[in-house]
Formats: C-alpha cells, sequence, structure tokens
C-alpha cells in the first residue's frame, strides 16, 4: 500500500479537513487480487469523490483508471462502489459520506477494464434488447399533422423513466445480477416499461414477449435496491412492477 | 467468464442485508424463511411416512416433536410461515403493481416511491406478527 503526504499550500490559508481515500487498484491482465491504495486528500465542503480521484491522477498516481465525463451527472460514466454502496463520484460530496476514510472500488456485476473502469457491453446489450424506441407504423414526418400528440397526463406515465442515464449503478446494486449473468437487469426493464408506458408506442406486444422468459422480468423480486441507489430518481423498481402488471393482466 | 472475471457479487452480495434498508432485510428474510419451509416440508413427509412402521413407530417419532428442541424448531416454522405468509402478500401486491406508488416527475433528493411507507409497513408488521406467533407457539408448547 502507497501512503502518501497530502500536497500542502501555502501557510497563509487554513489547512483545510483531510481523507484517506483508498482506490481498488486491479488490472484483469496481470493482477489476481484486487489491491488497495491509499491517498490522503484534502477536501473542502463541496468536494466530490471524483475531484479526489482526479487529484491523485494530477499529483500522485496517473496510472489510476477512472472513466468520467460531464461531472454533473448526466452522462453516467463515473458509477463506482464508493464506501460500499453505488453511487456517481462525481454526484458524491465527500462530506456527506462522514467518514475519513473513502474507499472507492469499481461497480459490482460489470467485468473490470482496470482499476474503477468497467465495462458496459453487457447493459447497452439489454438495453438495446428491449427495443429502447419508439415503435409505430408510421413516422411523425409521413403523418400529415407531422407529430405524434400527447397529453401532459400521457407524458406523466412515463416521463420519470425517460431519465435514465445509463450509468448502471441499479444493476450494480440488483441481488439478482448478483448471481444471474444473463438477468436482464433493473435498467433494461425499467426502459422497458418506458416505452410500453408511452401513448405513441404500438410495441408493448413484442417487448413484452422479449422480457417474458426465464431471465427476463419474473427474476425480479422487488428488493428495491436499484431504486434505492438511482441518482436520477427513475425508481427502476416501480416501472419493473407496473411492467408486470401489464403481464399479469392487472393493467391494460 | 468466472465469477471475478464478471466481477460479480456473488451470493454473499446477494444475502447481504446491510446496504439498502429493510427491504433488503425482506429480501433475505423471504429467502431464508422460504428455505427452511422447504426444508420443514421434506422433513414433516419423513416425519408422516413413520406412520408406515405402524402406532409405536408413529409414537416414537412423534416425541422427538415432543423434546425442547423440537419446541423450538417448530415455534421458529411458525415464525417462518407467518412472515413468508404476510411478506408474500406484500410482495404479490407490489409485483402486481398494486402500492408501489403512481410514475411522476422526479424531485430532488429523490426518494422513490416504490419504497413508501405502506410497503415499509408491511415489512415491518411481517416481522412483528411472525414474532408474536412464535411467542404464542413457545408459551404454548413449553406451557404444557
Amino acid at each position: 500500500m502507497a501512503q502518501i503526504p497530502i500536497i500542502t499550500e501555502a501557510s497563509t490559508t487554513p489547512s483545510p479537513k483531510v481523507i484517506t481515500l483508498r482506490i481498488a487498484r486491479y488490472n484483469p491482465q496481470h493482477d489476481s487480487n484486487k489491491k488497495f491504495m491509499e491517498f490522503n486528500i484534502p477536501y473542502e465542503r463541496w468536494t466530490t469523490v471524483l475531484e479526489a480521484i482526479l487529484e491523485v491522477k494530477k499529483y500522485f498516481d496517473h496510472s489510476v483508471a477512472v472513466r468520467y465525463s460531464c461531472r454533473q451527472a448526466t452522462c453516467g460514466s463515473c458509477g463506482m462502489i464508493i464506501n460500499g454502496k453505488p453511487r456517481l463520484a462525481c454526484f458524491t460530496k465527500i462530506s456527506e459520506l462522514n467518514s475519513n476514510v473513502v474507499t472507492v472500488e469499481p461497480m459490482n456485476n460489470f467485468p473490470v477494464i482496470r482499476d474503477l473502469a468497467v465495462k458496459f457491453e453487457r447493459l447497452f446489450n439489454t438495453h438495446h434488447k428491449v427495443k429502447p424506441y419508439l415503435i409505430h407504423d408510421d413516422s411523425e414526418i409521413t403523418t400529415d399533422s407531422k407529430e405524434f400528440l400527447q397529453s401532459p397526463k400521457e407524458l406523466e406515465k412515463y416521463i420519470q423513466f425517460s431519465n435514465c442515464i445509463k450509468c448502471g449503478l441499479c444493476n450494480s446494486a440488483c441481488p439478482t445480477m448478483a448471481t444471474d449473468s444473463l438477468f436482464v437487469g433493473p435498467q433494461a426493464l425499467a426502459q422497458a416499461y418506458r416505452y410500453v408506458a408511452d401513448s405513441r408506442d404500438k410495441g408493448k406486444d413484442t417487448r413484452l414477449k422479449i422480457i417474458d422468459e426465464s431471465h427476463g422480468i419474473w427474476r425480479c423480486h422487488f428488493a428495491g435496491s436499484c431504486s434505492q441507489v438511482c441518482p436520477k430518481g427513475v425508481d427502476p423498481a416501480m416501472g419493473i412492477q407496473l411492467l408486470r402488471g401489464y403481464m399479469l393482466g392487472f393493467r391494460s | 467468464m468466472t465469477n471475478q472475471d464478471e466481477h460479480k457479487e456473488g451470493i454473499g452480495g446477494m444475502i447481504n442485508p446491510r446496504r439498502y434498508g429493510i427491504e433488503r432485510v425482506a429480501y433475505l428474510l423471504m429467502r431464508l424463511s422460504g428455505l427452511g419451509l422447504l426444508a420443514y416440508f421434506i422433513g414433516h413427509i419423513y416425519e408422516t411416512s413413520s406412520i408406515l412402521k405402524g402406532q409405536i413407530g408413529w409414537n416414537e417419532f412423534l416425541e422427538l416433536t415432543q423434546t425442547n428442541e423440537g419446541h423450538i424448531i417448530l415455534a421458529i416454522v411458525i415464525a417462518m410461515c407467518v412472515f413468508h405468509t404476510v411478506n408474500g402478500i406484500r410482495v404479490m401486491l407490489g409485483q402486481g403493481g398494486v402500492g408501489v406508488g403512481k410514475p411522476a416527475r422526479p424531485d430532488y433528493p429523490y426518494i422513490p416511491a416504490s419504497q413508501n411507507v405502506r410497503h415499509k409497513m408491511g415489512i415491518y408488521s411481517a416481522i412483528i406478527l411472525a414474532a408474536i406467533a412464535m411467542m404464542y407457539g413457545l408459551a404454548v408448547m413449553f406451557g404444557e
């Protein structure tokens, strides 16, 4: 384990608080086990975990692998396990963790590329599998009205689920994903609901058929962990249960 | 791909109840009580099959359930049965889309509507009812 001293600034400025940032290091190509490196990082009330990791990359160890982009919880790139729970690093302030030690690890249930970066192929494949687009005989271009009209009430039925940023935190928290690699997962199921509930879409039967399989919707046991970790308030657990309501005939 | 390659949490992660609130505790208890009731069901079939050995064989086997250990096991079975039933009704209703809230534009801090008070009350009720039933069973069995 590397113990690296903190960076000290000019003596005139008050010394900021310091946390120990533990970063999981693992390269599947030549490491047999995950190791942790520790860094002492100064932080302010507004410092995010991502900023602390970037501080490490800037001053201590540039080789730490982390995926990030927007830094404002929009791109869904920086999902990781922070102090045991899946969170977005850019959306998690160190001060709200209430701990002097912050441990960051790659998301569970995703193959690791290196350190904190994971592969998203499976998530994108399952997302694609549920046909995440409007299925309609006409198109907005060919119809006379040039648009599909929709009332605010109809919009309310699915707008929450269209907030998904595909960060994968829900799949990382899901207890079924922990043991079943073939499970479609809460992200894709919530997106299936998003389009099934859309009044402009005509692909309900197609989608319900896709998820009605042994590793499909029936493997969800309503533990609700996906909804608890969602950084955008999508509530995949609700979408999945409402979707199952369609399949069981409780909804039409 | 091995578990390590896929970086799956595995059964250890699946049964860890500490990170995601009472819903994940209920998830674990539901699985444990289900497995426990399955084990009891198999044991019960074996127990009742002892009647084929005649009345003496039946009485000998039945005496096993009259011991302190037998009483404690039966009390646990009662608790598992009550919890699995009450929580099972909650989960079945939820899985049909009943009581999971209505979709709406989410506002920060994004408290999930599906994890609402009704479901939490259902979980606590299942636990409390299971505890009461177990204590009642213990009182009846040890009060003979």
